[in-house]
């Protein structure tokens, strides 16, 4: 595949929202009620469009003919550009929220700030998944405030995801050279002015649900340059063998 | 998922456009009014079908009882004048 900064950008936001989406669909039929199956569901599939947008544009940007089924269906583990946060395996609600506010929180930071670039395609995009992400947001957040300042159980539960996570977050704010070239271009939003929005609201919303900031140091990287967990593979695998079995086939 | 949910059930209310007024549209399961809210906009105004939702607790309603239906609304139907075609125009009268 021929890179560029912009290409590996793109495909940047597109794995993350391409794995998360995939980790809220193998839960579809597990939520805890009719209601919360709907809603998660909705927010993959919200996920899955802004995915979808992203890769075509990729395939823009390659000039090679791909499109988006190639970029989701045709790649290794190792050309997956996904932050490991969302790449982490499901565990109870508690994580599976916990997870989802340490994401909406971003995303919703970003597609706001990028509705603001200089690329086109990308604000336009973006004008469209801000609502989205900015409706996840407040989804992942009210339950994170019922869970954490729920019962005994529930807020266990949610701190113990929330400090199992935590070290993931670092991530979503890393800058290499593809950020300095599309920052200073005006593409791409500054991380740091990202994580200082995402401080803001992830702190109101533990201090909220009574949930303490861990005091573990986020650590854990690599997601973006395709160094993967092997949970990655795992999901990669369920979610690429029916396109790989029937190539060419199309739904 | 349990067969019962421990959440209380509301009514939902959706107004399809601005003028129009608010038609029930069905229940949702929520654990509170903000909840609920969500729940609704998820269930029910996904295709774009609303620009206002409310919803109330469904214990929060008084219902007529079925039973009493023939007491209640069947005196209605053989009282002619209550219907304005039992009235004749008076002929100074054009349009009404």
């Amino acid at each position: 595949m021929t890179s560029s900064p912009l290409l590996t950008y793109v495909l940047r936001q597109g794995d993350r929202s391409m794995v998360l989406a995939q980790r809220l669909l193998e839960n579809v039929a597990h939520a805890p009620e009719i209601e919360e199956e709907l809603a998660l569901a909705n927010v993959a599939l919200d996920l899955l469009g802004q995915t979808r947008a992203l890769y075509t544009y990729a395939g823009e940007i390659e000039g090679s003919g791909h499109d988006e089924d190639h970029f989701a269906f045709w790649r290794s583990p190792a050309d997956f550009l996904n932050p490991r946060l969302v790449e982490q395996p499901n565990g109870d609600f508690a994580h599976l929220i916990v997870r989802q506010l340490l994401h909406d929180a971003f995303s919703a930071a970003y597609w706001e700030a990028a509705s603001r670039s200089i690329d086109q395609t990308i604000a336009e995009l973006a004008s469209k998944a801000v609502k989205e992400c900015s409706y996840h947001l407040r989804h992942s957040r009210g339950w994170l405030v019922r869970l954490g300042d729920g019962t005994n159980e529930s807020h266990d539960r949610a701190q113990a995801a929330l400090d199992a996570l935590w070290p993931f977050t670092d991530e979503l704010f890393e800058r290499d050279g593809v950020e300095d070239e599309l920052v200073a271009r005006g593409v791409a939003p500054d991380p740091a002015a990202l994580r200082l929005l995402w401080t803001e609201t992830v702190n109101a919303a533990l201090e909220e649900a009574t949930l303490a900031v861990p005091a573990t140091q986020p650590a854990v990287t690599g997601g973006r340059r395709g160094e993967h967990g092997p949970e990655l593979a795992t999901l990669l695998t369920e979610m690429q063998v029916l396109a790989r079995a029937h190539p060419g086939a199309s739904w | 998922m349990a067969g019962k949910s421990p959440w209380p059930t509301w009514e939902v209310f959706v107004r399809p456009r601005r003028g129009v007024d608010h038609v029930h549209v069905g229940t949702v399961h929520a654990t509170d009014a903000q909840h609920a809210i969500e729940n609704a906009r998820d269930l029910y105004t996904r295709r774009s079908e609303g620009v206002s939702v409310w919803v109330v607790r469904s214990t929060d309603i008084t219902a007529s009882d079925p039973d009493e239906r023939g007491t209640l609304f069947d005196p209605a139907l053989d009282k002619v004048f209550r219907q304005p075609t039992d009235y004749e125009l008076p002929p100074d009268v054009a349009n009404m």
